[in-house]
């Protein structure tokens, strides 16, 4: 199916990755559609970040192919980076620069016309603009995490990679967050998020995906699925294999 | 497992023309060569000193050579290779640092002078030191040996300019205790014999030495990828 | 071309602007120069007569010391909260990320020596306002620069990393260090300025064989 990789926003075969003798993820298959919200699953260390990282570029897989907007992260990386924002657990962000200055700076790297004004715009949609000009070490921890929110979403890319996006936000800005990334597909992008919240997960995705023993599963009926969900995000489950 | 066995006699075989190499070599060395008519006995270490400084260098240029391959192709035998070459190299210089303490005493009245393949070779201690040593700091097997490659080839690239800096730094500052036999020239027939019959010997000592440490570190990566298929089995 | 430059920039201008806001690089790199020029004055016990002869030394072991210092904190800044990560996911080369971070170090320690020299020249008593003098501390610095975020793009990533920095970037460095105090002894009149023809050629080559082949091997330092 030559279409496949195009049609879907990722498109993951048979990936493979391991740290030295520990095993993380093994023979892999993932299909995110365009204008989908996917949610991921699973205890500590199964390897849901190594997947987004391996996704992002920014972790070489051992084997496998993974594509991303069409494109594959190993050999046509600098464009794959073009099209994805990512949130990861650190911010990305310089502590002595203002909002507007670190987002300014990422503009000019993505290389986006009128980049201030770029900036700008992006915070003002996340309700920022009178945060515009503090230096990002006067933030609180949400706000920051707001803030690498609209660093990820500035170059509108077309395909959204969030590791825990909920993590540190309170009531308000999570049901903002909600809204942006419900936008975003309804505009024909893609997301695919990581979570510990399966509450969260089943309300915001289109589709639950849980990662245990290397590989995604999608629970099919909704019956099973919240079982499964469930014991995903207990670590005993995980660990003992029952899901495998 | 007939393959590691046909392996395993191969290098016995190799080891034990070593071996034979080797004693012939030192009875070459002390009951064979004449007695140098000016420094006496001493001059016997060159027959040691001469070959572990060439194949030093010979060993850092597999290193060099195998990290271009390593940073280029990721072949882990290309890794293990210039590994394994540059923890001989460092023995080997080391080595040749030592014998030459002892040739300089007597021939340039001197322990230590900043003369240029003297002080070349000291560096080449001090980066490929730094090459083992960045392995062991790395986070982890991977970027050890990415690190690994890079001083591997930033290093070699560098020692020419190193030797031509010192050359001209030496040029400006003559040496202040050069002794007369500071170069000797000519070598007696004997002698170069000699030489030549002791490069033999430590260049199969040097292959040896890789093959042996590749194959060592060929089987840490077997285990760890044993250890890595146990895991999948049986998370 | 442009395309090449212009993320380069970005990135110097980032960094420039990050120290402008705290100045602790620049000032503690600053006091801590000048402490190693009054050690010295000690340890060699400088006396007017001798005063010249040792200036060249002097001045480049300061410099070597002060750059390691430098370099070992460039990639600091960009770890904290991963700044490094969020600039290798930008769709920019590696070559123009290093060749960035490199122009900002060597822009950091020309600014920095700048601010040394004159102590120095009153200290040691030679003139700092010579063309070959300026020419000598930006050719050496350059190479400096080149070597040092490279080998601190490894440091910042290993144990132990203050240490690692200078174990793999001094030998490397040496014959920076040769030339530069070579052609220096020239500059302030202690060797005869025919050295120059061979010196700066030397430090020449250095960093052009180094501005070539650093960006090749950084792209692998900074991947996973």
């Amino acid at each position: 199916m030559p279409g496949e990789a195009v049609d879907n926003a990722i498109a993951v075969r048979g990936l493979e990755k391991s740290y030295g003798d520990t095993p993380v993820l093994w023979r892999l298959e993932l299909t995110v559609p365009w204008g989908e919200i996917v949610a991921l699953l699973g205890a500590n260390g199964v390897g849901k970040s190594t997947l987004l990282r391996i996704l992002s570029t920014q972790t070489r897989p051992d084997a496998g192919t993974a594509v991303v907007a069409g494109l594959d992260v190993r050999c046509q990386a600098s464009a794959v980076r073009r099209n994805i924002g990512v949130l990861a657990h650190s911010n990305f962000l310089y502590d002595d620069l203002t909002c507007l200055e670190n987002l300014t700076y990422y503009a000019r790297l993505f290389n986006l016309g009128n980049p201030q004004q770029r900036a700008m715009d992006t915070l003002t949609t996340l309700g920022l603009s009178s945060r515009a000009h503090q230096r990002a070490r006067s933030l609180s921890h949400g706000l920051q995490k707001r803030v690498a929110i609209a660093r990820a979403i500035l170059h509108r890319p077309r395909v959204l990679l969030m590791d825990e996006p909920e993590s540190g936000l309170d009531a308000g800005a999570i049901s903002g967050l909600r809204e942006t990334l419900k936008d975003w597909t309804a505009s024909g992008g893609a997301v695919m998020m990581t979570t510990h919240n399966a509450g969260i997960a089943s309300s915001w995705a289109d589709r639950v995906g849980i990662l245990a023993n290397g590989k995604v599963r999608f629970p099919d009926d909704n019956q099973s699925g919240s079982l499964d969900i469930a014991m995903a995000v207990s670590p005993i489950a995980a660990n003992s294999g029952m899901l495998g | 497992m007939l393959q590691s066995v046909r392996q395993m006699n191969f290098k016995s075989g190799f080891l034990v023309l070593c071996g034979l190499m080797m004693v012939a070599d030192l009875w070459l060395i002390f009951q064979v060569a004449p007695t140098d008519a000016v420094i006496g006995d001493v001059q016997r270490v060159f027959y040691f000193h001469v070959p572990l400084a060439l194949l030093s260098f010979l060993a850092f240029f597999v290193v060099f050579v195998g990290s271009i391959i390593y940073l280029v192709k990721r072949s882990p035998a290309a890794d293990r290779i210039a590994y394994s070459a540059a923890e001989v190299g460092v023995v080997f210089v080391s080595l040749a640092l030592l014998t030459g303490i002892i040739w300089a005493r007597p021939v340039w009245n001197t322990w230590w002078t900043f003369e240029p393949r003297l002080t070349t070779t000291l560096i080449l201690w001090f980066i490929y030191a730094g090459y083992l040593m960045i392995g062991y700091a790395a986070p982890n097997r991977a970027k050890g040996a990415i690190y690994s490659a890079v001083i591997g080839i930033i290093g070699f690239i560098d020692v020419p300019i190193v030797y031509y800096s010192v050359v001209w730094w030496r040029s400006i500052h003559p040496a202040p205790v050069v002794g007369p036999m500071a170069e000797t020239g000519s070598l007696e027939p004997v002698m170069l014999n000699i030489l030549l019959v002791s490069m033999m010997t430590f260049l199969l000592l040097f292959i040896y030495l890789v093959m042996e440490r590749a194959s060592l570190r060929r089987s840490e990566d077997d285990f760890r990828a044993i250890r890595l298929a146990l895991r999948r089995a049986s998370p | 071309m442009i395309q090449f430059v212009r993320p380069i920039l970005v990135v110097t201008w980032k960094d420039i602007l990050l120290e402008w806001r705290s100045r602790d690089l620049v000032v503690s790199v600053l006091v801590f120069g000048l402490l190693v020029a009054v050690m010295f004055n000690f340890a060699l016990n400088v006396t007017p007569q001798r005063v010249t002869a040792f200036a060249p030394g002097i001045l480049w072991v300061t410099f070597t010391f002060v750059g390691t210092l430098a370099m070992s904190r460039a990639f600091v800044r960009d770890s904290e909260q991963g700044g490094l990560e969020g600039l290798l996911l930008a769709p920019v080369s590696r070559d123009a990320v290093f060749l960035g971070k490199a122009l900002s170090n060597f822009a950091f320690m020309l600014l920095v020596e700048t601010l040394l020299l004159p102590v120095f020249g009153v200290f040691l008593d030679f003139a700092v306002l010579s063309w070959s003098l300026i020419a000598t501390v930006a050719l050496a610095t350059l190479g400096f620069a080149l070597v040092g975020t490279l080998f601190s793009a490894i440091a910042v990533q290993t144990r132990s990393r203050e240490i690692m920095l200078p174990i793999l970037f001094f030998p490397v460095a040496l014959p920076l260090m040769i030339g530069a105090v070579e052609a220096s002894a020239a500059a302030i009149g202690v060797q005869p300025g025919s050295v120059f023809s061979r010196w700066w050629p030397l430090l020449g080559a250095f960093d052009a064989l180094f501005l070539v082949v650093c960006p090749w091997v950084f792209g692998a330092v900074v991947e996973e």
